[in-house]
């Protein structure tokens, strides 16, 4: 009937519509659209499958056009001959025509007969689907890898037999690597033979891609199944049992339950609600409501009214144990035939092996860059602490005033480069000032009383931070890195590091080394050697150990505010900044000993470990981490009541 | 007499340094001995090993009838067994008074819950008394100890060491800083005490040590060196050489 | 740091009674009943209505945090241990009661509506129903263990006593057994607080994390009793509470033990070598003070009426070495004195009554400078005047008492002021 209305229409056009006249109504590709005519006119995404996949099989030259074109919603259809034109509108009332095979300029049209097909976004995705060979072919290489880009995206079956046609064609080796990646991938989905599927996995063993792990799972997906007794069949992935590991008792039942191997169970508020209907006189099959207090009482009252029938029978707790005794419960293969499934799971197996020995190589980069960051932080702690015997409880307010620092210079100088070059000495500077005046002011007169150098530092650091809050507001304020540090370095699909990390690591050795170089081949370095050893007696070799406790003050501040810079790029600058930062500088200390680099420097790769192992075992919680890290550290002083390296000897009993 | 302390093939070292190095000695009941070495001997460390301060790195120190290992016994434990220790600086307790100084020393339980218990009876008031008569501070009962002098605060910590009432009594150098007059007290302290106690005295000042009139023990590089009377040890050449022949 | 309790000045001679040898105590305790009958006398549950509930309130956990205070000054003013954790023993002494006050109101509540049910509930239906509207708030149904004894007061009540008790028995065990001193250990009890309060902010605390425990002011079963008159109950339970707390502290720093833990504070191994396990006596002070900072707590967050992980912070824990300092530790009333100074100053302060200050070009708003005066003003009271308020006492009655203390004493130079540094 439609057929024969088209025909109609078809011989109709030309003389209803002049300009149409010179339409090849005949064209195999106008005759292929007509064949489908009602379908693309009717442009719905569930039946437009077969139009789309017609014009992409037909192999025709024009198809490419004619899917662009529809793509873009440049195709009509002339409601009086049912042809398919591509039409541009003109103005409001007028269209300019172009035919569909030739693309031949028919002129200009008023568009009171012509209707455009407005392809939705769904059916404009198929289309693009259907694209993709033809632009896989396309002399522009930016076209071809657009379209590998789709494929990777949405791959469908048919791509496969394109692929593999593009395979032994010329590219890039680029190209062609990603073209036969791809094959492999989409052979391993939606090839026809096993034994091809098979051959496709093997070949990908030990492959780190996560596009490689998204094609293999759905392969070795299961469905938890019960009978009575265990089948045998090569599709059974394994024998479950019931409340151990990835099957509660509880959801066993519920696999009997369904598969009608056992009578359903009764939740408490249902049994409550069965209960409560069946109330009469104050009573639920001849027991008073009142006495219905415990749930022993309640299930007799259930199962008494079960026997009346007013109720559906249901399991007891004893049944269902039985029950649960009674049947097998195992997993069967149904994401692919059980041999290709079997190969996936090894294949799975031993990727997985591999993504594990990644995962921990990546872990120890977390580690290492956690630690470096813990470093910078302590190695100014360590300084004040180990050389000058006094704790800075305001270092941490000093890390903030770094990174403060480097926030107000990027607001003066905009370029990100210069303004970090610029930040970096400037934050030494401002927070050496200040660690030179609070030694000046405050810790000058409170040598050897800790406990009160603690206290008053304490008293200088809720100052600093409230009046950072006052000046700053409380919202945390960027510190932007420049975009040469941006992203990161990619190792695979699971080790990467980005390049924050790897600057600020980079940072922590130039300060181990220049604090080195500093303490041991300088006079500023003898000197302060000489004062920590004996004040005494480097006071009567004329050091003025009043001027070393100044400069060391000033040094170990001073760090503190390149740290607080580092520290400001990677996390957000805001006036607890310091505090969040403090317990673990002090850990490290502790942890690593007193008095010695060395020290400082396992501490902190200690604690940064600890806290990333413990963060890998319990990832969702990091509050968590730093409770069981700090109740380590705990621990572990009873070990090392002196830290891993300790000042040994009388100068430690002093 | 019976042996008080036995120390026997004792080392320790500091960072690679020997500071005492398998050192013997031994020392009988109310015995006066007097140890003298030139600095870094080992003298104040063989304190610190036999009072729990420090712990060797081998050897055996043994106490008493029983001959019990100090070695595994804290430092307050092997003060209640009954060894007394005078350091070298003058260390009393001086925010508290003369009085409350001795009263802490006094022999008596040492538990926190038997301390919060203690009322001191007028007996341990007269003891007291009669410690502060025996050092000399009796008008100064209840001054704070931080005010008194320099010798004042070693004869407290004498007076502490003998109301502790200890077998074995280690004292490092309790002459140092005094006048002529204020030596020649301390002296008599001493031999007071050794009538009724093991006394070990570390002196550097010959004259001191003659005045005590004891066995002497010469300590050299963490070990014994010689052994004797004052005369047999001043005569022998290998302590004249690294003592006191330059 | 100078003791000037007459007693301890008077150690060999003939004890006497208690109070009557302590004038300061019975000054203390005088002025402590005559604040308690002024404050009630004035209130508005049971007096002329002069002072309002809610400042009644106030002055009752003031009461409560000169408690803690007390602690705080026996164990680091008597003892040298400046722990940084009794703020946590605090907060456990309130969470322990918050517990049982949260569970016994839910439990009326939940009853209440499930009465009207047609059928009586079960014991379980009821549980449920409480944890739900407990735990809702984090997303969870159930309770937790350490809610096992929520239903009975009588042993949250001594919960309020064994948590922190066996905490600080634990962790004091621990710390000392391994010699950490000085610095060290107030960083380490920082650490715990720490730990503690980040545990406590997680949902799964079992404490419904940052949210806490509230409603704590209503007390259970006693609905119709107006806040004014159970803010008077609390008052008078935190007077009698600091009370029997100052005389317990001043029987524990008179006497020999007072006397022995003064000599652990200025010279620890010179005790040891005197025989006394050093290490008992620090935890015999750090367990009991926490057992007093619990106390305290648990008087403290039904008057709150909120408590929360922020609470436990390491920070509040120096603010309260901080007020220990400013009234001068090493004497208990100067530990009193600082903490209701400067805990109803800082309130004045930052609940906005202070007036501002113009000073032309900027105007200081005290809710956000009165940090910075606290810190600042503690710089120097740390640096001229570490006697601290109390401090004051001694120029006014203490003339006769030669005030030595930091200048050099006796021949050696520095000889009192090198002991410090082993503090």
């Amino acid at each position: 009937m439609t057929r024969i209305l088209l025909t109609l229409a078809c011989l109709l056009g030309p003389l209803l519509s002049a300009p149409a006249a010179a339409q090849q109504a005949d064209a195999p590709i106008q005759v292929l659209l007509q064949e489908h005519g009602e379908i693309i006119a009717e442009s719905s995404r569930r039946s437009i499958g077969p139009a789309i996949d017609a014009l992409a099989d037909s192999g025709m030259p024009e198809a490419q056009a004619v899917l662009e074109r529809w793509q873009a919603k440049e195709m009509w259809i002339d409601a009086a001959s049912g042809l398919f034109v591509f039409a541009e509108e003109v103005d409001r009332d007028t269209l300019r025509i172009f035919d569909v095979a030739t693309g031949e300029d028919l002129g200009e049209v008023p568009d009171d007969t012509y209707d455009q097909l407005k392809p939705n976004s769904g059916i404009r995705g198929m289309i693009a689907a259907a694209l993709v060979r033809f632009q896989l072919i396309d002399p522009d290489p930016t076209v071809r890898a657009t379209a590998l880009d789709a494929i990777e995206r949405d791959p469908e079956a048919s791509h496969l037999s394109v692929l593999r046609a593009v395979k032994g064609s010329d590219g890039t080796p680029d190209f062609l690597t990603r073209v036969e990646r791809l094959e492999r991938l989409l052979t391993i989905r939606f090839a026809e033979e096993d034994a091809e599927r098979i051959a496709a996995i093997e070949s990908f063993a030990g492959d780190l891609g996560v596009d490689v792990r998204a094609a293999l799972n759905p392969l070795v997906a299961t469905r938890l199944e019960a009978a009575k007794t265990m089948p045998d069949g090569p599709d059974i992935a394994g024998r479950l049992y019931p409340d151990r590991e990835g099957l509660s008792a509880g959801d066993a039942y519920v696999l009997l339950v369904d598969a009608g191997l056992a009578p359903p169970r009764i939740s408490g508020e249902a049994q409550r609600q069965a209960l409560e209907s069946n109330i009469q006189n104050g009573a639920v099959a001849g027991i008073e409501v009142a006495t219905l207090s415990t749930q022993t009482a309640r299930d007799l009252a259930y199962r008494a009214l079960a026997e009346t029938g007013a109720v559906d029978p249901v399991a007891t707790e004893g049944e269902v144990n039985a029950a649960l005794a009674d049947h097998v419960f195992f997993a069967r293969y149904i994401g692919a035939p059980p041999a290709v499934a079997q190969a996936a799971a090894l294949a799975l197996g031993d990727i997985g092996n591999k993504v594990a020995f990644n995962r921990s190589l990546d872990l120890a980069l977390d580690g290492i860059s956690l630690a470096s960051i813990y470093f910078l932080a302590a190695i100014g702690l360590a300084i004040t602490f180990g050389v000058m015997g006094v704790i800075n409880m305001a270092h941490g307010e000093f890390i903030m005033m770094g990174a403060y620092t480097g926030f107000v210079v990027q607001q003066v100088v905009p370029d990100y480069t210069l303004s970090i070059i610029l930040a970096i000495p400037l934050a030494f500077a401002v927070t050496f000032a200040a660690g030179v005046a609070m030694e000046r002011l405050v810790i000058r007169w409170l040598y050897h009383r800790p406990l009160e150098t603690l206290l008053a530092t304490f008293g200088v650091s809720i100052a600093l931070q409230q009046l950072a809050k006052n000046i700053f507001g409380t919202q945390a304020r960027p510190l932007t890195a420049p975009g040469w540090l941006d992203g990161s370095l990619v190792v695979n699909d699971i080790v990467s590091i980005s390049y924050i990390r790897i600057a600020i690591f980079v940072l922590a050795i130039l300060f181990l080394a220049m604090f080195l170089l500093v303490m041991n081949r300088t006079r500023l370095g003898l000197e302060v050697r000489a004062v920590t050893q004996n004040p005494r007696m480097a006071a009567s070799m004329g050091i003025n150990p009043d001027r070393i406790n100044m400069l060391t003050f000033g040094f170990g501040s001073g760090i503190a505010g390149i740290a607080g810079v580092a520290i400001g790029l990677y996390a957000k600058v805001t006036s607890e900044m310091g505090a969040d930062y403090i317990v673990q500088s002090f850990m490290t200390v502790v942890v690593g000993g007193v008095g010695n680099i060395w020290g400082t420097l396992l501490g902190a790769t200690m604690v940064g470990f600890l806290q990333k192992g413990i963060e890998w075992l319990n990832p969702s919680n990091t509050l968590a981490a730093q409770t069981y890290m700090i109740l380590f550290i705990i621990f572990f002083i009873q070990f090392r009541p002196r830290g891993i390296i300790p000042l040994k000897g009388r100068a430690a009993e002093v | 007499m019976s042996t008080l302390l036995e120390v026997s093939g004792v080392s320790v070292s500091f960072d690679g340094f020997r500071a005492i190095n398998n050192l013997t000695f031994q020392i009988a009941e109310r015995e006066m001995r007097a140890v003298i070495g030139p600095n870094g001997a080992g003298k104040t460390t063989f304190m610190d090993i036999v009072t729990g301060k420090t712990r060797p790195d081998a050897g055996q120190v043994l106490w008493g009838e029983k001959s019990q290992s100090l070695l595994r016994m804290s430092e307050s434990r092997i003060a209640q067994a009954g060894i007394g220790r005078k350091f070298q600086r003058p260390t009393v307790f001086e925010d508290q008074t003369v009085a409350e100084n001795l009263m802490l020393a006094l022999k008596k339980k040492r538990g926190p819950l038997a301390v919060l218990r203690f009322r001191a009876s007028a007996e341990d008031r007269e003891r007291v008394e009669q410690l502060a008569g025996e050092i000399g501070l009796n008008a100064a009962l209840h001054r704070k100890s931080g005010e008194l002098s320099h010798g004042q605060k070693q004869w407290l910590e004498i007076g502490m060491l003998l109301a502790q009432e200890p077998r074995l009594l280690l004292v490092d150098e309790p002459a140092a800083g005094m006048t002529a007059a204020e030596r020649e007290h301390t002296t008599a302290l001493l031999v007071e005490a050794a009538k009724t106690r093991a006394v070990v005295v570390i002196e550097h000042d010959m004259e001191f040590v003659r005045r005590l009139n004891c066995k002497v023990t010469v300590l050299h590089e963490g070990s014994v060196l010689a052994e004797g009377s004052i005369d047999h040890v001043t005569s022998d050449e290998k302590v004249i050489e690294v003592y006191l022949g330059r | 740091m100078a003791e000037t309790t007459l007693s301890t000045q008077r150690a060999g001679r003939k004890p006497r009674f208690l109070l009557a040898d302590n004038a300061s105590v019975l000054i203390f305790m005088g002025l402590l009943a005559l604040f308690t009958l002024g404050v009630t006398v004035l209130s508005e549950g049971f007096g002329i209505g002069v002072i309002s509930t809610s400042f009644v309130k106030t002055l009752g956990k003031t009461l409560c945090l000169c408690l803690v205070a007390l602690a705080m000054d026996l164990v680091w003013g008597y003892c040298g241990i400046l722990s940084l954790g009794h703020m946590a023993f605090f907060g456990l002494g309130g969470y322990a009661i918050g517990m049982w006050l949260m569970y016994a109101r839910t439990e009326i509540i939940v009853t209440e509506s499930l009465a009207a049910a047609a059928l009586p509930p079960t014991p379980q239906e009821i549980s449920d129903g409480i944890a739900a509207q407990i735990f809702g708030v984090v997303g969870a149904s159930e309770f937790p263990p350490i809610w096992a004894f929520a239903h009975s007061l009588p042993l949250q009540l001594a919960a309020v006593v064994l948590v922190p008790g066996l905490l600080a028995l634990v962790f004091g065990w621990l710390a000392f057994r391994s010699r950490v001193t000085g610095v060290y250990l107030s960083i380490l009890t920082q650490a715990m607080t720490l730990a503690l309060s980040l545990y406590l902010f997680q949902n799964d605390s079992g404490l419904r994390g940052n949210n806490g425990l509230s409603g704590l002011q209503n007390l259970p079963g006693l609905g119709d009793v107006p806040q004014s008159t159970v803010s008077l109950w609390f008052f008078w339970a935190s007077a009698l509470a600091l009370g029997l707390g100052y005389l317990l502290c001043v029987r524990v720093v008179s006497g020999k033990f007072g006397s022995v833990i003064r000599a652990i504070r200025d010279d620890e191994s010179r005790a040891r070598f005197l025989g006394y396990p050093v290490e008992g006596y620090k935890l015999f002070i750090f367990t009991l003070t926490a057992i007093l900072a619990g106390i305290a707590g648990a008087l403290y967050y039904p008057q709150a009426g909120i408590i929360n992980p922020a609470e436990i912070a390491p920070i509040a824990s120096i603010y309260l070495a901080v007020w220990v300092a400013i009234g001068g530790r090493g004497r208990l009333y100067g530990a009193v004195i600082g903490a209701a100074f400067v805990s109803l100053l800082s309130t004045w302060f930052t609940g906005g009554q202070a007036p501002d200050v113009s000073l032309g070009f900027y105007t200081i708003q005290w809710v956000d400078w009165w940090t910075v005066l606290l810190g600042l003003s503690f710089v120097a009271v740390t640096l001229f005047a570490p006697k601290g308020i109390g401090g004051l006492f001694d120029l006014i009655a203490d003339r006769r008492h030669q005030d030595r203390h930091g200048a050099d004493l006796g021949p050696e130079p520095g000889a009192l002021r090198e002991k410090e540094s082993q503090v």
